[in-house]
This record gives structure tokens, C-alpha cells and sequence, in this order.
């Protein structure tokens, strides 16, 4: 009896070393298709870091966001690495919330990951989080009726152009229609589109002392265009799809053109998750009077919370996982077209990747040209293109999602739509204090 | 007798039909679940297709299923059998013993419920952090029980009221305590009202999705988590998604079935009497 | 409340004469129920009144009644408790009315009845998020749908449900989980109907109809009760139909209390502004319960 009892306090003993030498590093990360196979390669990482234990938490988009920010603003510590977005880091690291990225390795090269992208995440000079992908927006259209309709698509078309084509490319007895675009309301969703748009046509979401201009003429020409477009050429129940229902719609041929993320490439390229795998063509973002803030960036980033207390476990997992040998593991194991796109010019230099994706090039051009640090045509004070970069943008963008879809589903003209976006985007600019 | 019979006839037919129209949109989820993400899709919908088990595998390979499906077994039935506890005795207490205040305690019971949830997350998860609950079974638990136990209060007294007081007259031995009549005559009285609050109960805390999802993440998260990882990624998803639903949802489908007798025992008050 | 809900309701005579000390058993549900009420509702009328948004931690201090004050400027808080009201309202209805025929209904002996019950009661178990993005994409999607290709194998046009009739096709999806939680706790209560009783008024020559509206219905009054006022509490905060299909949407138009709080809190986390809206619902849910409670509390104190 004695003895049993000794060798499991020893047992318990050893136990317990082993628990304290292994330091567990809780992962919160989205369910998209990267991160999944981020996950699944883990294991290997794992194996080269056998004091080291992975907790995948795999959420979707929006109660992550939910989930990490509770967390992270009252300092719980549940997470060691978070993974957000372009949206969210020079918010949270404004608040001293987020562990900069500070001597990171030669062999890491961090000049090597994109210009545009770093800028993306990084506040007052110091990086803050470490890019896994990053995406812009652009053109998805059907190769084989363009051709059919003999129209020659420009690497860079325009609005008009565009509106032309939805026209004569809308068949709907077919099933066909002219154009997808985003009309579930959200400011991640049918906001993040409108706002390139409104971008492009010359207009922006505040002037230089704050004031919202969403009554501006510019905001309202787009918006008009817009909702004709969908009205007149897009499929039914527009107003409730997101980038999934459109990505579904094109996959299944129901769309001749489609505006939305680059990450959709290498979906409606896999023939296995898309039945015009072999009839889509890419294009840059339509633009109207100016180029500046046509088209998006967006990243998701991987950061270390400061409430973590394994701070350097969770470095050398994301220096592992954003680094250029992670691109060459993801290639080898599950192939060039799944490589996470848009954070490193290595990774477009590679000929293995151009050659298995033929959309590299212009997704890097997209990424390449967007700037969100100078998004509209006329000076404002805030940066971002589909976003503006302050708290209140979640609940500004979701008031004026809603409103959208409204003016949509033609519960209100254009006109009340956008007055009454005006005016509630004004309450909560007085609300949070600006103009006081 | 014929007409009886053709009546049974007519009945099954019937109460067939509504049965299968409302069990549709599940057994859609379920042929779903054995298509592929482009078959899922399809227009017009694919009624013939190679059955896939890809889904699942996929699932398995992807999530410690088996923790989940347990954090959430724990979870309800831990928080009911705690509901149940605190509640049957109360229950009975109102039920049996009514007073002035009974129906006010019974109503400020239930509004013990109308506090939406988000108004106090942060206060909630703050405590939580304090207390070391977070990402517990054991602080699930709690919370459940809680947000339970008003409703679990409210059935059980609603069904102890139907059971008729010379029933419990005829059965009363003299000298026993209000503790023993409880336990040795209504509560075998009432086990149908029991049984089928309490897997009201279970499938309420097994559905939750607010706090479950807000406290917990990795080591207590129970399958509402388990969906929330499969449900709205960029890219196609309903086959997987369909896959995780059939698979969070077979569990306590098993456990109604299993209680199904209980719930329709047949057993009436009033053929007691 | 409690004391206006007391004032609302006499209690009945006594069932049983007997002078015992009930305390023991009812005590610990009260006691932490009350503290399970008290802490969270006063952390939420003390950050009612102060100015506190997790994303922007500059901004302390009291703010009075400011809160509030924009809460009652919002245009859209009116429209959600509208829409709140008609919620509810629609989904009790038709959740007591099916509830009850199908209580009815599988009650009689058929063939195969446990599994038909069965089925019927299953949509209850799926979780709300699950079961909304079954109806949104895959029946009522008007492309993908299977409800679009049937009414198109019939040749009409396929129906845009969360545009044209977004509120509707909310109800649709929650009676859709609801109706079975009525049926469930209905048909357990008629089952206490007493075999005799119906027996004797068959006798007496009663049809269905009258066996249905004088015998059944009464019988199941408790139980009805029971039912919205339990329904009544859920579907006030009923949240995730209405994130996964329309976001509250198009415009305001499925936009509930529940909804606006998230928007506020979650997706603002403005804690000050959520915890204000948060005592509004306390005070509506108080109100519709005064006011279920003149209607409904009778019954519950027969028998």
C-alpha cells in the first residue's frame, strides 16, 4: 500500500516537471481555410518545439473579434496569440494592449514581408503584429461570356465600363446575372465594398474637422450607381449576401462579374470548390474619378496580447508561422495555390507560386497600390480605405450597412438613406466626443 | 371498430405528414452533411449524389470532438441536476404550501431572467476572472444553473399543481415530515413533469450559445464552440457545417429519444384517482 | 415590480391547512437567485450612469443621465421595441396555436407514434445559429434555396424572403424552433387529462370540436400559461435568427431590443450606452410581464 502510494507521488512528481517545462500557448484564430491548414501544419512545429503546447481556439470572424477583445481589454490573459485584423492594430496597440515586434531575427527578414502591409500594422513606427495574409479586392469575371459578348476586359477597367457590361452580360433567364456584389449589412461586409466605391468616386467618409460628408453628391452618385446596378442586374436577395452567398453564386456560374477579396482567387480557382474553375478571369477594381482608395487592404495579423504570460513561446510560434519557411511548408504539403497570399514579395519572386497561381500578379498589384495611409481623393484626417481607423468605426459602419440595405430592398430612396445615415454617423461622433 | 380503424388510418397519415414537413429542414442538414462543398451549392439541388463521409473526417481531423461533446454532456447535465436540487424542493413548497407571497416569489423568479446578457458581460466576465472561472466546466455550470433554475421552478410548480391533493391526502402516513411526503410520494407522482422539465433544461444549456461562448475557449468550451468554428469562414462551408450540426445535435437527440417513455409514460393523475 | 405583480394577484386559499415551515425548502433557490439578480443589475445601473467603452479607455467619468439620453434620441430604439412587440407577439400566437393542434394530434393512437413525436419535438434540439443559416441558405435562399427551385419547378418566381419579408421570415425560422417547446410541454399536460371525463362526454354525444373547445382547451389553460410566459422571456432576447439571417436588417426593419443592445455593446463596446439600453429591457420585460400577468395569472392560480 505504502509503496503504491510512493510511486504515485513520484509519478505525480514527474508529472508535474513535465506539465511546468511544457508551456501551453492558446491560439485564438479564425476559421478561414488558411488558418485551418495553419493549424493542421502545427503539428511540425510542435515537434521542433517539444517544450511547447498548441491550443487551438477556431472561431468565426465575428465572436473572435468579440471573444479577443473582452479578453484582451479587462487583461483575463486567456490568449497568447490573437489573430486580428489591419482594423483592429493601431487601435489596440494605441491602447498598450498588443507586445511589439521588436529585434526580429536576420533570418526572419521582416524588410521582406510588403511595404504596404507593414505599414498596415504597425503604430507610431513599431510593428505590432506580424502578418499571416493579406488581401486587396478586385474583379472576378467570367472569362467565357465576355468572350462570347466580344468585350475585351482591361487590366483596369472603370465604373462605366462596368455598369455597361452588367447590362449586357444580365441573363436571367439563363441564370446569369451582370454583377454580384456585397449587400449584407456590416461594416465588414457590404460597407467595406461601398466604401472603395465611394472612394473611387471622389467622396469620403469625414472631412478634415470630422464632420461626416456622407451627404455629400459624391457619396451620393455612388450609392446610386450601386444600388441601380444590383437592382436592375444583380441576383435576387442581393441586400442579405455576403463574400460567401456571392462566392457561392459565382462558383455555381450564376455571376458574370464579381467585386470583392483577392482570397477568393484561389477558391474559384480550386476545382474542387468551383465549377467555372476554368472560365475565371481577374482584373483591378473598377475605379471612377480616382484610383486612390478603389480597392482595400486587409491583413490578418497574428499579435501577443500583453496580458500573455508566454510571451516567448508565442513569439517563436508566430515568427514560425508568418515566416518564409512556412510559405515553402505550406507549398510542399498542401500546394502552391494554397500558399497564404499577399505578405511576402519572396513568395511572388518564387517561380513555383506564379506559375501554379496565375492570379499572383495582380492580387500583388492590388496589395501593392493600396494605400491606406492616403485613401481619398481630397485631404482627410483618417486612414484606412474600407474602414476608418477609430473605435467607433464598427458601430458608424453598421448603422450605415443598415441603412444601405435598406435603400436596397427599397424601403427608402437614396436620397433618405443617406440623410438619415448622416445624421445617425453625427450622433455618434458627438456621442464618443469628436467636435467638441 | 371500423370507423376507429379508418380514423387511425387517417390520423397516421396526418400527424406523418406535419412530422416529416417539420423534420425537413433537419434532414436536409443531415443529407448535406454527405455532400461535397460544390454539390451543396448546386442548383437546382442535388438529390442524387455520391455520398461523401469527407465531411466528417475532416471535422474529426480538425477539432477534439470528444472534449467538446463532453464539456457539453457536463455541462447540462450537471447545471440540471443542480436546477433540479434547488428547485423541487421550492417547487413543492410553493405548490403544496402557498402562502400571500407565492405568486409574487414565482414571478420575481422569472424576472430574474429578463436581464439581457450583453448589458452584463463585462461585469460578469471580470468576476469570473477574479474567481478563476474562466474557461471552466465548473463556471459554466453555475451560470446555467442559474439562468435555469426560474424556468425549472416554474414547470415543476405548474406540473406539482396538477397533482390532485387527495392523492398526496391518501398517501400521507401520519407523523411523516413535508421532506419525506416529498421524496417517497410526489415526486414518483410527478416523474413525467420531472423528466421532461429536465431535458428542457438540458437542451436549453446545451444550446446556449452567449456565455458558453464568451467564457469559455478552449478547455471548457462546449459545442456551441465546437459550431462556431465551422460556421461563416471565407469559403464554402454548409457541407462541413452540416457535418458539425448533425454531429453537436446527435447527442442530445439520443438523450430524447432515450427519454421519450419518460415524457409520454402515459402515466396520468387523474388515472391515478 | 414584485410588488406590483402582488398587487395584480390575490393569492388563492390555502391547498393545504397545514402550518409547516417551508423556508428550508425554498430559501436557497431565492437566496441565490436574488443574488444572481441583484449583482449583475446593480453593476448595470452604476455603469448606466458613468462613460465606459472598452476600446477607448480615456473616456471615464460620470455621465448622468447622458446614456439615456441618447438611447431615447435613437431613432431606432422606438422601431426595436415595435419590432420587439411584434416578435413576440406573432411567434406566441402561432407557436400556442400549432402548439396545441399537435398536442392534439399526437395524443391519438397511430402508428409509429414515438417516432412522429419524436420528430416533431427535434428542431428544438438544434442550436439557433445552426438552424438559422439551415433556413437562410439552404431553404429560403433565393437562388441556392430549395424553396426558390420548387416554386420554380411550378413556374413562379423564386421569393426574396429576407428582403421583401424580412420580418416574416424571422417569425418563420423561430416558430419553427418554438412550436416544439410548446407541443412538448402540452402534450405533457394532456396526458394528466382524466380518460373518464373525455370518455363520458364522448358518450354524451360530444363531437371532436366541442370535446376540443370545452374539455381539452380548459384542461390545458395552466399549461398554455406556462408556455408564453416562458416563451414570452426567451423570445424577448431572442438574438442569433436575427445575426445570422438579416443583422437586424434591412434598415431597422428586424432590428429587436436584443439586437440593438448588441450593436451597441458588442460591436461598439460602449459599455455605458449597452448597461442603459439594458435597463430599458429590464423595465419593458417588467411591463410585459405586468401585463401577461393580468391575463394569464388566473389560470395558474386554479386548481
Amino acid at each position: 500500500m505504502k509503496k503504491t502510494v510512493l510511486s504515485l507521488s513520484i509519478a505525480a512528481a514527474l508529472l508535474s516537471v513535465t506539465a511546468q517545462a511544457a508551456t501551453t500557448v492558446t491560439i485564438g484564430t479564425v476559421n478561414n481555410g488558411d488558418m485551418i491548414i495553419m493549424q493542421r501544419l502545427s503539428k511540425q512545429f510542435e515537434k521542433q518545439h517539444p517544450d511547447i503546447k498548441l491550443d487551438w481556439v477556431v472561431l468565426e470572424e465575428n465572436v473572435l473579434r468579440q471573444r479577443l477583445t473582452t479578453d484582451i481589454a479587462t487583461k483575463s490573459g486567456q490568449f497568447d496569440v490573437a489573430t486580428i485584423g489591419a482594423y483592429e492594430v493601431p487601435i489596440w496597440a494605441k491602447q498598450g494592449w498588443l507586445k511589439p515586434f521588436e529585434n526580429l531575427s536576420a533570418d526572419y527578414d521582416v524588410d521582406d514581408i510588403l511595404q504596404s502591409v507593414r505599414n498596415g500594422l504597425s503604430y507610431e513606427g513599431k510593428l505590432y503584429a506580424l502578418p499571416f495574409y493579406s488581401e486587396s479586392s478586385m474583379l472576378f469575371y467570367r472569362t467565357d461570356l465576355f468572350k462570347k459578348a466580344g468585350i475585351e476586359m482591361p487590366t483596369q477597367p472603370t465604373w462605366d465600363q462596368v455598369k455597361g457590361w452588367a447590362g449586357k452580360l444580365s441573363d436571367k433567364d439563363a441564370g446569369v446575372y451582370g454583377i454580384c456584389l456585397r449587400g449584407k449589412p456590416g461594416w465588414g461586409e457590404n460597407v467595406a465594398f461601398l466604401s472603395t466605391m465611394v472612394h473611387s468616386y471622389g467622396g469620403q467618409w469625414f472631412d478634415m474637422k470630422w464632420q461626416p460628408t456622407l451627404d455629400s453628391p459624391e457619396w451620393k452618385a455612388a450609392v446610386t450607381d450601386y444600388v441601380n446596378l444590383l437592382n436592375q442586374y444583380g441576383p435576387p436577395g442581393a441586400a442579405s449576401n455576403g463574400f460567401n452567398e456571392n462566392l457561392s453564386l459565382f462558383a455555381s456560374g450564376k455571376c458574370a462579374m464579381w467585386i470583392d477579396a483577392t482570397v477568393a482567387a484561389g477558391l474559384l480557382f480550386n476545382p474542387d470548390k468551383s465549377q467555372v474553375a476554368d472560365k475565371v478571369g481577374f482584373a483591378q477594381a473598377p475605379i471612377g474619378k480616382t484610383e486612390k482608395g478603389s480597392h482595400w487592404i486587409w491583413s490578418w495579423a497574428l499579435a501577443i496580447p500583453n496580458s500573455s504570460d508566454a510571451q516567448d513561446a508565442a513569439t517563436q510560434f508566430i515568427t514560425w508561422a508568418t515566416s518564409k519557411s512556412y510559405v515553402e511548408l505550406v507549398g510542399q504539403q498542401v500546394g502552391w495555390t494554397s500558399v497564404p497570399p499577399g505578405t511576402r514579395r519572396s513568395t511572388y519572386e518564387n517561380a513555383k507560386y506564379t506559375e501554379a497561381a496565375p492570379f499572383a500578379q495582380p492580387v500583388l498589384q492590388a496589395i501593392e497600390s493600396a494605400d491606406p495611409t492616403h485613401p481619398t481623393l481630397n485631404p482627410s484626417p483618417y486612414t484606412g480605405i474600407q474602414y476608418v481607423g477609430i473605435p467607433e468605426f464598427q458601430a458608424i459602419g453598421t448603422q450605415v450597412g443598415q441603412t444601405i440595405a435598406a435603400a436596397l430592398a427599397g424601403q427608402m430612396s437614396v436620397d433618405q438613406a443617406l440623410k438619415g445615415a448622416q445624421s445617425s454617423v453625427s450622433r455618434t461622433m458627438r456621442q464618443a466626443g469628436y467636435g467638441k | 371498430m371500423q370507423d376507429d380503424a379508418r380514423r387511425k388510418m387517417w390520423t397516421t397519415a396526418l400527424a406523418w405528414f406535419i412530422a416529416l414537413v417539420v423534420f425537413f429542414p433537419i434532414f436536409w442538414m443531415a443529407v448535406t452533411a454527405f455532400k461535397t462543398e460544390v454539390d451543396a451549392i448546386a442548383t437546382p439541388p442535388s438529390l442524387f449524389f455520391t455520398p461523401t463521409v469527407e465531411n466528417f473526417q475532416e471535422v474529426f481531423a480538425r477539432s477534439n470532438y470528444g472534449r467538446y461533446v463532453w464539456n457539453s454532456i457536463a455541462v447540462s447535465f450537471g447545471s440540471t441536476i443542480l436546477a433540479l436540487a434547488f428547485a423541487i424542493p421550492a417547487a413543492y413548497a410553493m405548490a403544496f404550501f402557498p402562502t400571500k407571497r407565492t405568486p409574487g416569489t414565482l414571478l420575481w423568479m422569472l424576472s430574474t431572467k429578463m436581464m439581457p446578457p450583453v448589458g452584463v458581460l463585462i461585469p460578469m466576465y471580470l468576476l469570473f476572472r477574479d474567481m478563476g472561472l474562466l474557461d471552466t466546466v465548473t463556471g459554466l455550470m453555475m451560470i446555467y444553473t442559474l439562468i435555469n433554475m426560474p424556468i425549472v421552478i416554474w414547470m415543476l410548480y405548474t406540473y406539482f399543481k396538477d397533482v390532485p391533493n387527495e392523492i398526496m391526502e391518501a398517501g400521507r402516513v401520519d407523523g411523516a415530515t413535508p421532506i419525506q411526503e416529498l421524496f417517497l410520494l410526489l415526486i414518483p407522482l410527478a416523474v413525467p413533469g420531472i423528466a421532461s422539465t429536465g431535458l428542457l433544461s438540458i437542451i436549453l444549456s446545451w444550446n446556449e450559445a452567449f456565455w458558453s461562448l464568451n467564457l469559455t475557449s478552449s478547455n471548457g468550451a462546449p459545442l456551441t464552440a465546437f459550431i462556431a468554428s465551422y460556421s461563416s469562414p471565407q469559403g464554402l462551408f454548409w457541407a462541413k457545417l452540416s457535418a458539425a450540426s448533425l454531429m453537436a445535435i446527435a447527442p442530445i437527440l439520443v438523450v430524447g429519444w432515450m427519454s421519450q417513455k419518460q415524457l409520454v409514460s402515459g402515466l396520468t393523475f387523474g388515472a391515478v384517482k | 415590480m414584485t410588488t406590483l405583480a402582488n398587487q395584480q394577484m390575490t393569492a388563492k386559499p390555502a391547498k393545504n391547512t397545514r402550518e409547516i415551515d417551508t423556508r428550508p425548502l425554498l430559501w436557497p433557490s431565492v437566496i441565490v437567485l436574488f443574488l444572481w439578480m441583484i449583482v449583475p443589475l446593480a453593476m448595470t445601473l452604476y455603469f448606466s450612469v458613468i462613460r465606459y467603452n472598452l476600446l477607448n479607455p480615456m473616456l471615464t467619468g460620470f455621465a448622468g443621465l447622458e446614456n439615456y439620453t441618447f438611447l431615447f434620441e435613437d431613432p431606432a430604439l422606438w422601431t426595436s421595441l415595435w419590432n420587439t412587440l411584434v416578435l413576440v407577439g406573432s411567434v406566441l400566437i402561432i407557436t400556442v396555436v400549432f402548439g396545441t393542434l399537435f398536442a392534439v394530434l399526437y395524443n391519438a393512437e397511430f402508428h409509429g407514434r414515438g417516432v412522429a413525436r419524436l420528430l416533431v419535438i427535434a428542431p428544438f434540439f438544434v442550436m439557433p445559429t445552426v438552424s438559422a443559416l439551415v433556413w437562410k441558405n439552404m431553404l429560403m435562399h433565393p437562388v441556392n434555396g430549395l424553396f426558390a427551385w420548387l416554386q420554380s419547378l411550378v413556374g413562379m418566381e423564386p421569393t426574396d424572403w429576407f428582403t421583401n419579408y424580412p420580418m416574416l421570415s424571422v417569425i418563420v425560422i423561430v416558430s419553427w424552433q418554438w412550436v416544439p417547446f410548446a407541443f412538448l410541454i402540452l402534450l405533457t399536460a394532456i396526458q394528466s387529462l382524466d380518460q373518464e371525463q373525455k370518455e363520458a362526454a364522448r358518450i354524451d354525444g360530444a363531437g371532436p370540436v366541442d370535446m376540443f373547445f370545452h374539455i381539452v382547451l380548459p384542461h390545458l389553460n395552466r399549461a398554455i400559461s406556462v408556455v408564453i410566459m416562458i416563451e414570452t422571456i426567451f423570445l424577448l432576447t431572442i438574438f442569433a435568427e436575427i445575426y445570422v439571417t438579416t443583422s437586424g436588417g434591412p434598415g431597422t426593419a428586424t432590428t429587436n431590443l436584443a439586437w440593438l443592445i448588441y450593436s451597441v455593446g458588442l460591436l461598439q463596446f460602449d459599455v455605458g450606452y449597452a448597461s442603459a439600453g439594458g435597463v430599458i429591457a429590464v423595465v419593458l420585460a417588467n411591463i410585459v410581464a405586468i401585463f401577461l400577468v393580468r391575463t394569464v395569472s388566473r389560470n395558474l392560480q386554479q386548481g
